[in-house]
């Protein structure tokens, strides 16, 4: 995509490449969060909840870059959907950062983590969700509206793993009443998983946007 | 040297009509002629300086130009990064990170953050980056500043060297566990046979060594399938090279798993001419392993289909499909995992070794490939691998 206004050219660069870089950050805070959780790391979790600052003023610096390109530049066709996805896919993934920060917060209130049974679905779970959000920025990076379809298609995965967790969680809860707190604060992992999951969801039928001009149709799915 | 000086004749010309002009006008000759000797030297001395800058001029264009060519056959991924720009990346990082990164952003390339401050910094400096490319793989990632502006980033690559230690740790846990199960029985029978000492039941002794044979054979089909993982495991980071037409090792390997007395129950559906870059005996590992599955779980004579075709992206799709029972959806996740079983007592009867999946999806991953299980209870089951297409195969395709 050559542009006979080389600033324009420039500006487009750098507004991709700050919202590879929340990507980025967003992939290691969804990681980081399952391996505070697992190992019981607060000093892990700590560094999420301030990291995620970071990304809202990643966020912001993408939104005032954007508005001065169509304030300055008015971008038509391909060029004006570019900027319209990554205004919005930045808002996408920093909600993505904050459920990260959600289940660092979660994580910290479950007692006796390493030894509560029904940690064992939610890693896997947490695996998927952090693979949608790695394949949805890869794809934003490539424009590639193919792998795109496949983050979508993957989030009917995330949304089982959230169904079968969630009747498990609870007859974990009747069967043993003292754990109902710690096991409440899982439900809400898994909860906030699923809506990363969605969320990456998102960021990929913006992705497919982008690229084509069309959001995917929901017929496949 | 002096008479490679090419002399600077026209300039001399105009020296000489000079002085000439100069005695015309009536100046006095000696001064004329000093005037002419000042002319001729200083033009001769002038003109004498370009040759030295010529060698530097092809050197200066060999830094950019010849750069690119330089490092592109490299196999260390490789970027040259101009003003946050990537400006050259060779073969080997269009590989690892995408081709599209030629040009773009350098955070659009690395993303990871701790990549993004090392190229932000601009000063040299290493830093160990996890889940750069793929998820869980383990880059260390160097920059080194050249001029203004201009860094080269080199990415090594050290997920095989951390995978190993995790890999054994597992290996001595489940393996363990699995090799004293029938090694138990074993003992315990041939035990019973040794006190009996020969006066005990013909049909007892028939059915325990029965028993030891049948044991014993799932030992060796374990240890086997444990050797093979482990080589797997072992070249996991290789990408194979050999190409592979697909459609005849599908049919050799898929007959070959169902034998003579089960061949009738599968149906082919096979599209020819698709080449995949792969390691011949594991892909017919691979497509063993999923037909002796949808044999053995699949209902008793109902068919079992086994279909290749061209997927969407370049890439060969292998599935093979039963109408069985299917399998519950809270068990699909965990399906790949070593030694998971859905119902132990049937697997174990039926000579599973709970590996079979657990080196599927390995030789997938060393493909490059993905592999996805779709499962309907009362309905059957559905295991689909996608490999990407040989990059030949794929442009005469499309």
């Amino acid at each position: 995509m050559e542009h006979t206004v080389k600033a324009f050219d420039e500006d487009i660069t750098k507004l991709r490449g700050l919202i590879a870089q929340m990507g980025g950050m967003a992939e290691v805070a969804v990681q980081n969060a399952m391996d505070a959780l697992v190992k019981g790391d607060d000093a892990l979790a700590e560094k999420i909840i301030a990291d995620d600052k970071k990304l809202d003023a990643l966020e912001s610096e993408v939104d005032k870059l954007a508005v001065r390109i169509i304030a300055l530049r008015a971008p038509m066709a391909d060029d004006l959907r570019e900027v319209i996805a990554a205004l919005k896919i930045a808002g996408v993934v920093e909600r993505i950062g904050d459920y990260s920060k959600a289940i660092a917060k979660a994580g910290r209130q479950i007692e006796d983590r390493k030894k509560f049974g029904p940690l064992t679905l939610v890693p896997a779970m947490g695996e998927i969700a952090a693979e949608m959000v790695h394949d949805a920025m890869t794809a934003y990076a490539a424009r590639d509206a193919v792998l795109a379809r496949e983050v979508i298609v993957t989030d009917e995965k995330v949304d089982n793993f959230y169904e079968s967790i969630f009747r498990n969680l609870v007859s974990h809860m009747v069967e043993n009443p003292s754990t109902i707190s710690s096991a409440a604060q899982m439900l809400f992992v898994a909860r906030n998983l699923e809506r990363i999951g969605d969320h990456a969801t998102n960021v990929a039928e913006m992705v497919h946007f982008a690229a084509t001009g069309a959001y995917p149709v929901d017929a496949d799915f | 040297m002096d008479e490679r000086r090419p002399l600077p004749w026209l300039g001399l010309a105009l020296a000489v009509i000079g002085a000439g002009g100069m005695l015309v006008l009536g100046e006095q000759p000696l001064v004329a002629l000093a005037v002419l000797v000042l002319w001729g030297c200083s033009l001769w001395l002038a003109i004498a300086e370009p040759p030295p800058i010529a060698p530097q001029k092809s050197n200066g264009a060999f830094s950019r130009d010849t750069m690119g060519e330089l490092i592109e056959h490299s196999g260390t991924p490789l970027m040259l990064v101009e003003k946050g720009r990537v400006a050259i990346a060779n073969q080997a990082a269009r590989e690892v990170l995408g081709a599209h990164i030629v040009g773009q952003d350098v955070r659009v390339a690395l993303r990871h953050p701790e990549a993004i401050a090392l190229a932000d910094r601009a000063r040299a400096g290493t830093a160990l980056v996890k889940g750069l490319a793929r998820r869980h793989d383990i880059w260390r990632i160097s920059l080194q500043p050249l001029d203004e502006g201009v860094a080269v980033i080199e990415m090594i690559n050290r997920t095989a060297e951390a995978d190993i230690s995790r890999s054994h740790t597992d290996f001595v846990a489940n393996a363990s566990h699995e090799l004293r199960t029938p090694l138990a029985s074993i003992i315990g029978y041939a035990e019973t046979l040794a006190e009996e000492s020969g006066d005990g039941d013909p049909a007892m002794r028939e059915k325990f060594l029965g028993t030891i044979l049948r044991e014993s054979r799932r030992l060796k089909g374990l240890v086997d399938d444990l050797m093979s993982l482990s080589r797997i495991e072992a070249e996991k980071h290789e990408q194979p090279s050999d190409l592979i037409d697909l459609k005849p090792l599908v049919e050799s390997s898929a007959r070959d798993a169902a034998g003579a007395e089960r061949v009738q129950r599968i149906a082919f559906d096979l599209a020819a001419d698709l080449c995949v870059r792969g390691d011949q005996q594991q892909l017919e590992q691979l497509v063993r392993n999923l037909v002796d599955n949808a044999l053995k779980y699949g209902a008793a004579e109902a068919p079992v289909t086994v279909s290749l075709d061209a997927a969407q992206g370049g890439q060969a799709r292998i599935a093979v499909t039963d109408r069985g029972e299917g399998i519950a959806p809270e068990h699909l996740p965990h399906l790949t995992r070593r030694f998971y079983r859905t119902d132990p007592g049937r697997s174990r009867a039926s000579g599973g070794t709970g590996l079979g999946l657990a080196i599927v999806k390995h030789i997938v991953e060393r493909h490059r490939g993905r592999l996805d299980i779709d499962s309907e209870v009362g309905k059957g089951t559905s295991v689909v691998v996608r490999i990407p297409l040989s990059t030949k195969a794929a442009q005469d395709l499309s």
